[in-house]
């Protein structure tokens, strides 16, 4: 830790791709969250059942045949988790990725604008985080109407401001530091100092609230589905089979696997999106350098 | 002063854009007020349709609509509840209290553990302690909510039969005579040890699967603010002087971290309570999380207005006043 603290310290602008490596829990998170991109993309080739299909053995305890169990409608509880990667997954990508452009893009013109665009862009972001997101994104969820694509939404509406808070300030902080007021006595274009100095600055952190937020989007699309107003029945989606489970809670194979597939999944988002914060600022999560007993 | 007015006149104004998005996202539920509220009798009764339009403003435009809106609520009217049919207000002091309990419960216990631990994790930092918690936190939170409410369930009350499974006290009996709301005080109060022990035997389950997040996120806090404070001269001062390890740590390193762990709180408050929606649910506990959950799944509009109108103006006023305690340990925020 401390021998990647100075590796840093003494080469600001190193690569930060194999001091990742450097982190054994990143490494975790990566082999995990690649195994499951694997999973969801081999998905039909993997799962031995087809998820939807129903069999004459319902709640059927895990057996060598039906390696989780089958639920209560007799369909096979370990085909439909692994197809259950194929929904979770693909959305949570789409809707992370969605909500940190948009909060990028509103991050950068408050940043850049100041003022009273500022002013209005911004008590816009105070206005999302004044509520807790589950209440926001349920009551939004609720409002559009049940469905996944409308659970989705309601997330990225809660999701966006804290990227545009982040990239306001970065673009802020940035703009004012003295390189990039030389580059631009030197003539540099504002189009090169904006590729050149401004955006590898503010790659990293939004790289960074991605990897982490990934993880919740997960939580919180499962949370949504699992109350209803996300995936309907009879799609296999981790959060709404967990619902069933607890329907069928003394046939705990139904919910528990599931659940599992959720908790693995944001473990390796976690793992790495905490690694990673260590990679790009040494010095907020492990300070050990300057402490010494 | 001057700090502590800005953010006050800062929390009106947020709170007054509070009301205006859970009034406008309201209004996108399509649905005829009239006929849900008044039930099918009355709606066929023009008079009766006229009345309830006129009291509600439902035929004015939008924005009009939002300030007889606000004057009701100043008033203490969020409207009536289409589900349970009582008034919104009526509903909150309800479920409130079930909530609060929980809450309490839980965030004690989150502190109690996650301080113990983040003070582990500082003491032994980059050894074995420490990564092991490191690990277990982010496990705590990465696991879903709901899915550990499932499985203590099943465990605690399917297989081995330690703890009810469902709501506050046992069916059928009675709660105690309210003075707080809270059972476990109020049984106290009344002298009813037995219930008390039944109220709080209840409460363990949810409130263990609600602190999970909260342990994780409370023990990366103090870990940090330990870590803040152990390098200074006056913890090495203290060691020199050959005062035991207990003392140190308690006296010397705990008294000086501990107060920027209360700047968390407004992220544990959020973490309660979007647990209490799930949780909730499956412990059929009579709280303001199911009672979200009722309004937003049956397009419960009055509802739906005011119980997102009134936790999120407790959420900011917890914002609040942590912003106003961190400027009191911290004199340099107050410029900001």
């Amino acid at each position: 830790m401390s021998s990647l603290a100075y590796a840093l310290r003494a080469r600001p602008r190193a690569s930060w791709i194999p001091a990742a490596w450097r982190q054994p829990l990143a490494i975790v998170g990566i082999v995990i969250a690649a195994a499951w991109i694997v999973i969801a993309i081999f998905a039909p080739l993997i799962a031995p059942d087809d998820p939807l299909a129903q069999t004459f053995t319902p709640a059927a305890g895990p057996s060598w045949h039906h390696l989780f169990g089958t639920d209560e409608l007799g369909r096979d509880v370990f085909s439909r988790v692994i197809s259950g990667s194929r929904v979770s997954l693909p959305i949570a990508v789409t809707l992370v990725a969605l909500a940190a452009t948009i909060g990028s893009i509103v991050g950068a013109v408050a940043g850049y604008f100041r003022g009273v665009v500022d002013g209005i862009l911004m008590r816009s972001t105070d206005l999302v985080f004044a509520f807790p997101p589950i209440i926001l994104a349920m009551v939004v969820a609720a409002v559009l109407g049940r469905g996944l694509f409308n659970a989705a939404l309601a997330i990225v509406v809660v999701a966006w401001p804290s990227y545009a808070r982040v990239v306001r300030g970065l673009v802020l902080s940035v703009g004012d530091s003295e390189y990039v007021q030389s580059a631009r006595l030197l003539g540099a274009s504002s189009r090169r100092t904006l590729v050149r100095d401004v955006l590898p600055n503010v790659a990293g952190p939004v790289f960074v609230l991605a990897t982490l937020d990934l993880a919740n989007a997960i939580l919180l699309l499962s949370g949504l589905s699992f109350l209803g107003l996300g995936a309907q029945p009879p799609k296999a989606e981790w959060g709404s089979m967990v619902a069933e489970g607890t329907q069928y809670f003394q046939w705990w194979w139904i919910g528990t696997f599931p659940g599992l597939a959720i908790f693995t999944v944001v473990l390796a988002f976690n793992f790495l999106g905490d690694s990673l914060r260590d990679v790009f600022d040494p010095r907020t999560a492990r300070r050990d350098a300057e402490v010494e007993p | 002063m001057r700090f502590v007015l800005r953010r006050l006149v800062a929390l009106v104004f947020l709170s007054i854009g509070i009301t205006a998005v859970a009034f406008v996202l309201t209004q996108l539920v399509p649905s005829n007020a009239a006929a849900t509220n008044l039930g099918e009798q009355a709606a066929g009764d023009p008079a009766a349709v006229k009345a309830f339009d006129q009291h509600y403003g439902l035929n004015h435009p939008l924005p009009v609509r939002y300030l007889i809106y606000l004057d009701h609520l100043v008033h203490g009217d969020l409207g009536q509840s289409s589900v349970t049919h009582d008034a919104v207000t009526h509903d909150l002091g309800q479920f409130i209290p079930a909530t609060a309990e929980l809450a309490l419960y839980s965030i004690l216990f989150a502190a109690i553990v996650g301080i113990v631990f983040g003070t582990i994790a500082a003491l032994r930092r980059n050894r074995p302690a420490d990564h092991a918690l490191r690990v277990l936190s982010l496990a705590g939170i990465s696991m879903p909510t709901f899915w550990i409410a499932l499985v203590a369930l099943y465990v605690g009350f399917y297989e081995l039969g330690w703890f009810p499974g469902a709501g506050r006290l046992n069916p059928g009996v009675n709660p105690p005579p309210s003075v707080t709301g809270l059972y476990t005080i109020d049984a106290l109060i009344a002298g009813e040890f037995g219930l008390f022990w039944q109220a709080l035997h209840s409460l363990i389950l949810p409130a263990l699967v609600l602190a999970a997040f909260n342990v994780s996120l409370l023990t990366r806090f103090t870990r940090s603010a330990v870590l803040e404070v152990i390098g200074n001269d006056y913890v090495r001062a203290a060691r020199a002087k050959g005062l035991p390890e207990r003392i140190v740590v308690v006296r010397y390193i705990l008294r000086a971290a501990l107060p920027s762990v209360v700047t968390v709180l407004g992220l544990v408050f959020a973490n309660v309570l979007t647990g209490a929606v799930l949780v909730e649910k499956i412990f059929s506990w009579p709280g303001i999380g199911q009672y979200a959950y009722e309004a937003a799944v049956n397009l419960d509009v009055p509802a739906i207005a005011g119980v997102s109108i009134f936790v999120a103006v407790v959420y900011v006023t917890i914002n609040f006043i942590v912003d106003v305690l961190y400027g009191v340990i911290d004199p340099r925020i107050r410029i900001t």
